[in-house]
């Protein structure tokens, strides 16, 4: 039996167009979806797996009042709990989101946290391991597949020399790498069952130092100078030749 | 004085991250702040990794070693290296932003209690030190500053071209051997399984990545892409779709999740182009695109384009190429 928190994000669809708020600080949401990182959604799905038949599966986010789907939604897929620490994220740089997880996993006697390996917004990396150091906790990061047995977690991911495994004792912190696992789209029952699970609201314990931003930019568009080479299999012989001037048939 | 870390291949030399960081480290030194650039190595560098260091400038190159550094524990190498700064009094510490390297870092600036920025695209200025860095998958770029009394920073791959500084000098090694704790080694890889040989290769050195969408229809669909992916001698990659669906293998994905490419030519074969995808092939230096669709954001991004099935155009080029060779 094990006690796991997994920590998500809501954070913008980045599919659709970005568009900056008027002081670039942020994304406007306005114009945007919003999703959970594809990390985080392995995450929940590795919590809920790992918590099948004992433990509890708590879920987590910072966020504003809107963050409360993000949580919906790792609950419709079979998380039992949820914390919300309202509050508006922007203003929590990497350290502020590390030391209110603590506080929460303190409260919930969590014994293994599992996170995104990175948010799809900040993409800072950090937050996990921040979090280890704020708990004097173990961290394994860029895991793809985490089990738990005897006191001890087991987790593997891809290093640059192969597979790699580690092994950990309990209580630990598991950044999660999207690959390893396919995780589950929520039911209809899942849906409705989630609406009624209560989603304990809790304030942040501090005020946030904040990120370290001066302002988001808009990257340059990309030149446009497409040259169509044609259509179906008779491009074929143009598609030859293209690769011919840039060297690649050389063997 | 500026301190890289720099990851190393099987082979034992320096990855090109690697050398792009350094490049990035070498302008740094150059812009005005007279600082000299040292690198930090785990374990005995041979020497010709010490000749390729000293030829980007490095001044000292400062190996690890000891039975801490004989597996990789992400804490044990952040206390390294900060035994090291903390050595030659360095107040950048930087290293390319691949796995290794945002683990390292991350744990660098957690120990130190400063920020950090990862995948850095440029410095805009060192007093105050302000950098460009990726965000939102590359959809958006992030202004930060880091004002602390240490400087941590990824680079992001291929932000950089890998130069030899003009006047190369030998680099002088610093064998060290730093303490420990038994903490800093409770998270150390205890084993490691050579991957699986396949197609997909080193995709992140790739010259040639043929791509792959949802175009290709199904597992089975890969016939024709991976006989071109032979014929040119490339690597084949693709995009996040056909990872979900079980199609290949989640190692062989290009894009925000995946392996960030940036090869002299990417031919991606039935992909939109969404912007997660776009975030990890925006680097190469020529698009080749086959897709149906006229208006995808891939084709329209593309140096050359053909409109068309690939089930269609990929034999038929397979076929030209192999006619052209006899």
């Amino acid at each position: 039996m094990v006690d796991v928190l997994v920590c998500v994000k809501r954070v913008v669809d980045s599919s659709s167009e970005v568009v900056l708020t008027e002081d670039a600080q942020s994304v406007d949401g306005r114009f945007a979806g919003f999703t959970m990182s594809a990390h985080e959604e392995c995450a929940v799905e590795l919590t809920v797996q790992l918590t099948a038949d004992a433990g509890t599966a708590r879920v987590m986010t910072l966020g504003d009042a809107d963050a409360v789907e993000q949580l919906r939604h790792a609950l419709a897929v079979g998380c039992s709990d949820a914390t919300h620490v309202v509050a508006d994220a922007n203003a929590f740089g990497p350290a502020d989101v590390a030391r209110e997880i603590a506080a929460v996993v303190h409260d919930h006697d969590t014994q293994l946290v599992l996170l995104g390996n990175d948010a799809a917004d900040s993409g800072d990396f950090q937050v996990g391991i921040r979090l280890a150091y704020e708990l004097g906790w173990p961290v394994v990061n860029g895991a793809s597949t985490v089990s738990v047995a005897d006191g001890t977690v087991t987790a593997s991911g891809t290093g640059p020399d192969g597979h790699e495994t580690y092994r950990v004792p309990l209580p630990a912190v598991v950044t999660v790498l999207e690959g390893g696992i396919e995780p589950r789209y929520p039911t209809v029952p899942g849906r409705m069952k989630a609406k009624r699970v209560p989603i304990e609201e809790r304030q942040p314990t501090t005020e946030p130092t904040g990120p370290s931003r001066v302002r988001l930019l808009r990257p340059p568009p990309a030149p446009s100078v497409v040259q169509v080479l044609g259509e179906g299999a008779d491009a074929a012989p143009a598609v030859v030749d293209v690769l011919e001037q840039l060297g690649v048939l050389s063997r | 004085m500026i301190l890289v870390l720099v990851e190393t291949s099987l082979e034992g030399e320096a990855t090109e991250v690697s050398l792009e960081a350094l490049t990035l480290a070498r302008s740094l030194s150059t812009a005005g702040s007279d600082r000299p650039v040292d690198a930090v190595v785990v374990g005995q560098p041979p020497d010709e990794l010490l000749a390729t260091l000293g030829s980007y400038g490095v001044r000292r190159v400062h190996a690890l070693t000891g039975e801490a550094f004989t597996s990789y524990a992400a804490a044990a190498w952040a206390s390294g290296l900060l035994s090291v700064r903390h050595g030659a009094g360095s107040d950048t510490v930087m290293a390319a932003g691949t796995p290794r390297g945002n683990e390292v870092m991350a744990h660098v600036a957690a120990r130190a209690g400063v920020a950090m920025a990862a995948n850095v695209l440029r410095v805009e200025g060192l007093t105050p030190f302000v950098v460009t860095r990726q965000v939102v998958g590359g959809a958006a770029l992030e202004e930060m500053r880091l004002a602390d009394r240490l400087a941590v920073l990824t680079v992001a791959g291929h932000a950089v071209e890998p130069t030899p500084a003009a006047d190369p000098g030998s680099a002088e090694l610093v064998v060290e051997t730093p303490e420990i704790a038994d903490a800093d080694l409770v998270a150390r890889v205890v084993s490691t399984e050579a991957p699986e040989p396949d197609l997909s290769g080193d995709l992140t050195s790739a010259r040639v990545v043929v791509g792959a969408g949802r175009g290709a229809g199904s597992a089975d669909g890969f016939a024709d892409l991976l006989e071109l992916t032979d014929l040119l001698g490339a690597s084949l990659g693709v995009s996040r779709v056909v990872t979900s669906l079980g199609w290949r293998p989640h190692h062989e994905q290009v894009g925000q999740t995946g392996s960030r490419i940036s090869p002299d030519l990417y031919v991606p074969c039935g992909i939109s182009g969404a912007i997660q995808h776009w975030a990890g092939c925006s680097s190469a230096k020529a698009i080749l695109a086959i897709n149906t669709d006229a208006e995808a954001p891939m084709v329209t991004r593309a140096t050359y384009a053909v409109i068309g099935d690939l089930h269609e155009v990929v034999p038929a080029i397979n076929a030209e190429i192999r006619r052209r060779r006899g």
